[in-house]
């Protein structure tokens, strides 16, 4: 019954589609050359992956992936293990970049000013300064939870003390975390609780207002608990910023994004809305791997 | 399985703990045959010398007459030379270790280069004293001074402090790592705000360990031209006048504690054995207090860092 409503209601808004926000959301006419149903919405494309192929050294991990993140609106990558979904997400901010013999190929696209993150001549570190990571494992430094969450504005030279107990206290409050912690902002940060690490350290990449923030399966060392603050965060957080999540939780996916991307052996095998993916998949390999018959 | 099997399985297990218990007493004796050798020479020491070491011992310049002589130039000495090489080989060491864990890319210069360091930390020190004397004696015009020394100390423990920064290095996780770059950090940022803070501890233990093994080093010390009698201290490190630090102590000749010891020994006279074995037993306790320096950072610097 819940499932029948949603549908309709995604039905609604693809006949809402016009032909001017067709023509705005670069990247979709990729997609649909590529054969995958593109759905549109109002939000404006914030990055639009382009025909993008990555390397490990010879071997392809990513092969032509084209498909457009939503400004503010949460996108899940699913797919099992190795599908690449984990790949293509740390390309957002050019990790790969730390480690010899990767390549890349194609564009990510960065709005409104067009930016090409992969583009050799972009500064990769201009590129992590707009673009925050949440990693899979909590990875708070062991330094104080005051010092975790300034470090971000510590690098970008900010000094002035209050301007830092501000917006210390801002991010803290926005990944919330600031109540459980404001009477001891110099603990160390590896005191608290996996979850509460994995709040810090979103708190630690808002303390910078990132554009887009990357989520690298970020329940996936969490108790239930812990997990469900942190989609209740994801949640809250999507109509600051616009969110990027890799997840192997289908119930997570569900549960958090607007719009879903399923991948399999490097290849993006359908992208659509969440309630459409999930629904209504117009592929049998997606709905095989939705209804648990593979992966 | 059925109960009838029991006894069968007992005996099995029986005969592999057999072994359990085998190796456990080969490992005890070993273990016992390092400590009780190591006990036995400090006792020994410390009984022979045991009435040498009075405060006089420690404040009286060598004599030849064995109950006056003391080791305040061979104390002075070493804490002096220590003092260059920890200047010298510290920062040296650290940089190095850094840049090739950080900053160098891996190629066949690098892996050269690595097996290169890890070679120089089984040179024997005798060699390190002959390059010593030819580079910094003669080729800089040092002098048998106490720079030369401590330099030359330095470089004996330049591997093993470039060792231990890069062991200390790589034991930091790459999620830690990833965290900072993640943010936008440069690679100075992160090497200064992270690498280097989380890896103190294991820096500040290589370097006190290879501290400990230079603090007992005579054959390069020799070999640059210590001398074996000093009846005189260095220039004062301070001075009353601007800029009240003075360097002139760096030229000065020098003894330390293993050539005083070393002297003592040669000689005949029983009363000089004492000296040597009082002086043998202080050095002991130097080199006993930097490790457990070593093992108190270890403990106590080190669990402020958990990841």
């Amino acid at each position: 019954m819940v499932s029948s409503t949603t549908m309709r209601m995604s039905d609604q808004r693809e006949d809402q589609a016009t032909p001017q926000a067709l023509s705005n959301t670069a990247g979709f006419r990729s997609l649909r050359s590529h054969g995958v149903v593109a759905r549109v919405e109002t939000a404006p494309v914030k990055a639009a992956v382009e025909d993008f192929s990555f390397y490990y050294g010879d071997f392809k991990a990513l092969k032509s992936i084209s498909l457009p993140v939503h400004e503010k609106r949460v996108t899940a990558l699913i797919g099992p293990s190795g599908c690449g979904k984990s790949t293509l997400l740390r390309a957002f901010n050019r990790m790969h970049d730390l480690y010899p013999g990767n390549r890349y190929e194609g564009a990510i696209r960065l709005h409104p000013d067009n930016t090409n993150l992969l583009s050799p001549g972009v500064d990769p570190i201009e590129v992590r300064m707009r673009i925050g990571m949440v990693f899979q494992k909590p990875n708070p430094f062991p330094k104080s939870i005051y010092e975790n969450v300034a470090y971000g504005l510590r690098i970008r030279g900010e000094g002035n003390r209050s301007v830092l107990d501000d917006r210390v206290k801002e991010a803290l409050q926005g990944a919330a975390l600031w109540s459980e912690v404001e009477h001891r902002l110099h603990d160390p940060a590896t005191a608290l609780s996996g979850g509460q690490q994995q709040r810090l350290c979103i708190a630690r990449c808002l303390a910078t207002n990132p554009e887009v923030l990357l989520f690298d399966e970020p329940t996936s060392a969490l108790d239930p608990i812990a997990t469900a603050s942190i989609e209740d965060l994801i949640h809250e957080l999507r109509d600051k910023v616009t969110i990027l999540i890799v997840t192997h939780n289908m119930q997570q996916a569900a549960r958090v994004s607007d719009y879903t991307a399923y991948m399999y052996l490097g290849e993006l095998m359908e992208f659509g809305e969440t309630s459409q993916i999930f629904v209504n998949p117009t592929r049998k390999e997606t709905e095989d791997y939705i209804t648990g018959r593979f992966g | 399985m059925n109960s009838a099997d029991i006894p069968v399985i007992r005996k099995i297990i029986q005969r592999n703990k057999r072994w359990d218990l085998i190796f456990a007493i080969a490992g005890f004796l070993a273990l016992l045959l390092g400590v009780l050798t190591f006990l036995a020479l400090f006792v020994q020491m410390a009984y022979t010398g045991w009435e040498r070491l009075t405060p006089e011992f420690f404040t009286n310049f060598p004599s030849r007459r064995a109950a006056q002589a003391g080791i305040l130039s061979a104390w002075v000495g070493s804490l002096l030379v220590m003092l260059v090489t920890a200047l010298s080989a510290v920062p040296l060491g650290v940089a190095a270790g850094i840049y090739l864990e950080e900053y160098a890319s891996k190629n066949l210069v690098t892996d050269i280069i690595e097996i290169n360091v890890t070679n120089l930390a089984g040179v024997p020190s005798i060699v390190y004293g002959l390059l010593a004397l030819g580079v910094f004696v003669y080729g800089f015009g040092f002098g048998q001074s106490i720079l030369s020394a401590g330099l030359t100390l330095g470089l004996l423990i330049l591997p093993v402090v470039i060792v231990a920064t890069r062991e200390a290095i790589r034991s930091i996780p790459l999620h830690i790592r990833e965290a900072a770059y993640g943010l936008g950090a440069t690679r100075w940022q992160v090497t200064r705000d992270h690498i280097v803070p989380y890896s103190l501890p294991g820096i500040l233990t290589g370097v006190i360990i290879g501290m400990s093994r230079a603090i007992g080093e005579t054959a390069p010390i020799i070999t640059i031209g210590a001398l074996t009698f000093i009846a005189f201290l260095p220039a004062s490190p301070v001075g009353p006048e601007f800029p009240w630090l003075s360097f002139e102590w760096l030229k000065s000749g020098f003894t330390v504690m293993p050539i005083q010891m070393f002297n003592w020994t040669s000689r005949p006279e029983e009363a000089f054995q004492q000296n040597a074995a009082a002086a043998g037993f202080i050095l002991v306790l130097m080199t006993l207090a930097m490790n457990a320096t070593a093992i108190w950072i270890r403990y106590h610097v080190r669990k402020d860092i958990k990841w």
